[in-house]
């Protein structure tokens, strides 16, 4: 997918990417010419299948991680995961999101928890000591 | 206005650049793979995975370095005929030092295959996580040195064609049938896929031999696509048939 300047005919180039945690994203592209400013704007299932491809808008800005996407995406069958606290973990960087899905996984199997919801996300955060995760 | 292919100034997100990186972390962790060879068949319940589990554990008896690929992501039984525990990290080692890896090692017993996204409409985007889970596993895993990796591809023949675009080129194929005339017509179309993608036949085993299942499907597709018959697995083998199947390999 690129961009293009029709008044310019200048290729557009990639300047920001938001992720706003609600499975959208938004990306905006330049033009080096006139500096104009275009957003793209994706809803969820295409934002899902860019991730699902492995590559990130923008560039990686860190190399992938063993198994990223798997660990980071498939649902083990552990509690089930609220779409607000879905929403914040996609908020968390890819490369370590698996981890940090295990992580409160973990904490609510122990616990018997049955549906990770963003409180139980804070409480365990809070008990675990694992601010800003 | 110029087209697509006309714009080629670089870009920051580099989305081919980040494709070809996938390509090549795949093609450097199978550099030391001497042998892959895809167990498919366009049918189901033929016994690919309990064929690819014994064939693999054969052809470790026989001394050779063997890794197993469970590419039935949905139905993954790789794990429990190869008596891996559910915990174990991949690459797992199995019965006769037989290393593996599935999405069984992921999933807890009993739960199916998801993953986290959009619900509604999940099949616009599935089939690419499923690809993508395929070649993390063919990427990622540290295998070492293989002599051989066997890949128990699901029944049809969309897997197959995810490995052959991944890999770059068509692996060989061992294709699993059972005797019947519909089992036949079913695995025929996966091997002339294999046929088609450029891939070699290394043999058909026909397998649940000499009971109820009555056919010349093995003969029949062997005739077909010049190809031989490698062995027929009765419904009660025995390790010694298994060798000699390694042994054709």
């Amino acid at each position: 997918m690129k961009f293009l300047c029709v008044e310019c005919d200048k290729q557009m180039a990639f300047a920001e990417r938001e992720l706003p945690g609600d499975g959208t994203l938004a990306a905006t592209f330049k033009c080096p010419k006139c500096g104009r400013v275009v957003a793209m704007l994706t809803n969820p299932m295409e934002t899902q299948l860019v991730s699902s491809l492995g590559v990130e808008i923008g560039g990686r800005t860190v190399p992938s991680e063993p198994l990223e996407m798997v660990r980071a995406n498939v649902i083990t069958g552990g509690p089930a995961w609220s779409n607000d606290a879905q929403e914040r973990l996609s908020r968390v960087p890819s490369f370590v999101r698996g981890m940090v899905r295990k992580i409160y996984a973990d904490y609510a199997k122990e616990r018997g928890i049955t549906e990770i919801t963003p409180a139980i996300m804070d409480t365990a955060r809070a008990e675990l000591g694992l601010e800003g995760m | 206005m110029r087209t697509y292919h006309q714009l080629t100034d670089p870009d920051r997100s580099g989305l081919a650049d980040q494709i070809g990186a996938q390509r090549k972390r795949v093609a450097a962790r199978l550099a030391a793979v001497r042998r892959i060879v895809a167990v498919m068949s366009g049918k189901g319940g033929v016994g690919k995975s309990y064929v690819t589990a014994h064939l693999a554990r054969g052809l470790a008896r026989a001394g050779r370095s063997i890794g197993v690929l469970d590419a039935d992501f949905n139905g993954p039984t790789i794990p429990g005929l190869l008596q891996v525990p559910q915990t174990a990290q991949p690459p797992a080692i199995g019965l006769d030092g037989v290393k593996c890896i599935s999405m069984g090692h992921f999933l807890d017993d009993g739960a199916p295959l998801a993953f986290t996204g959009p619900v509604a409409e999940s099949f616009v985007w599935r089939g690419a996580m499923e690809a993508s889970a395929l070649r993390e596993f063919l990427s990622d895993v540290e295998w070492g040195e293989l002599d051989v990796l066997l890949l128990d591809l699901p029944p049809g023949i969309q897997r197959y064609i995810e490995l052959c675009d991944i890999l770059g080129n068509a692996p060989a194929v061992l294709t699993v049938t059972i005797p019947t005339p519909e089992s036949r017509n079913a695995v025929r179309r996966a091997m002339r896929a294999a046929v088609d993608r450029g891939s070699a036949l290394l043999g058909i085993v026909e397998n649940m031999v000499g009971a109820e299942l009555k056919g010349t499907a093995g003969d029949d597709l062997a005739a077909e696509f010049a190809t031989p018959v490698v062995a027929r697995i009765p419904w009660h083998p025995t390790p010694d048939t298994w060798n000699r199947l390694a042994s054709q390999l």
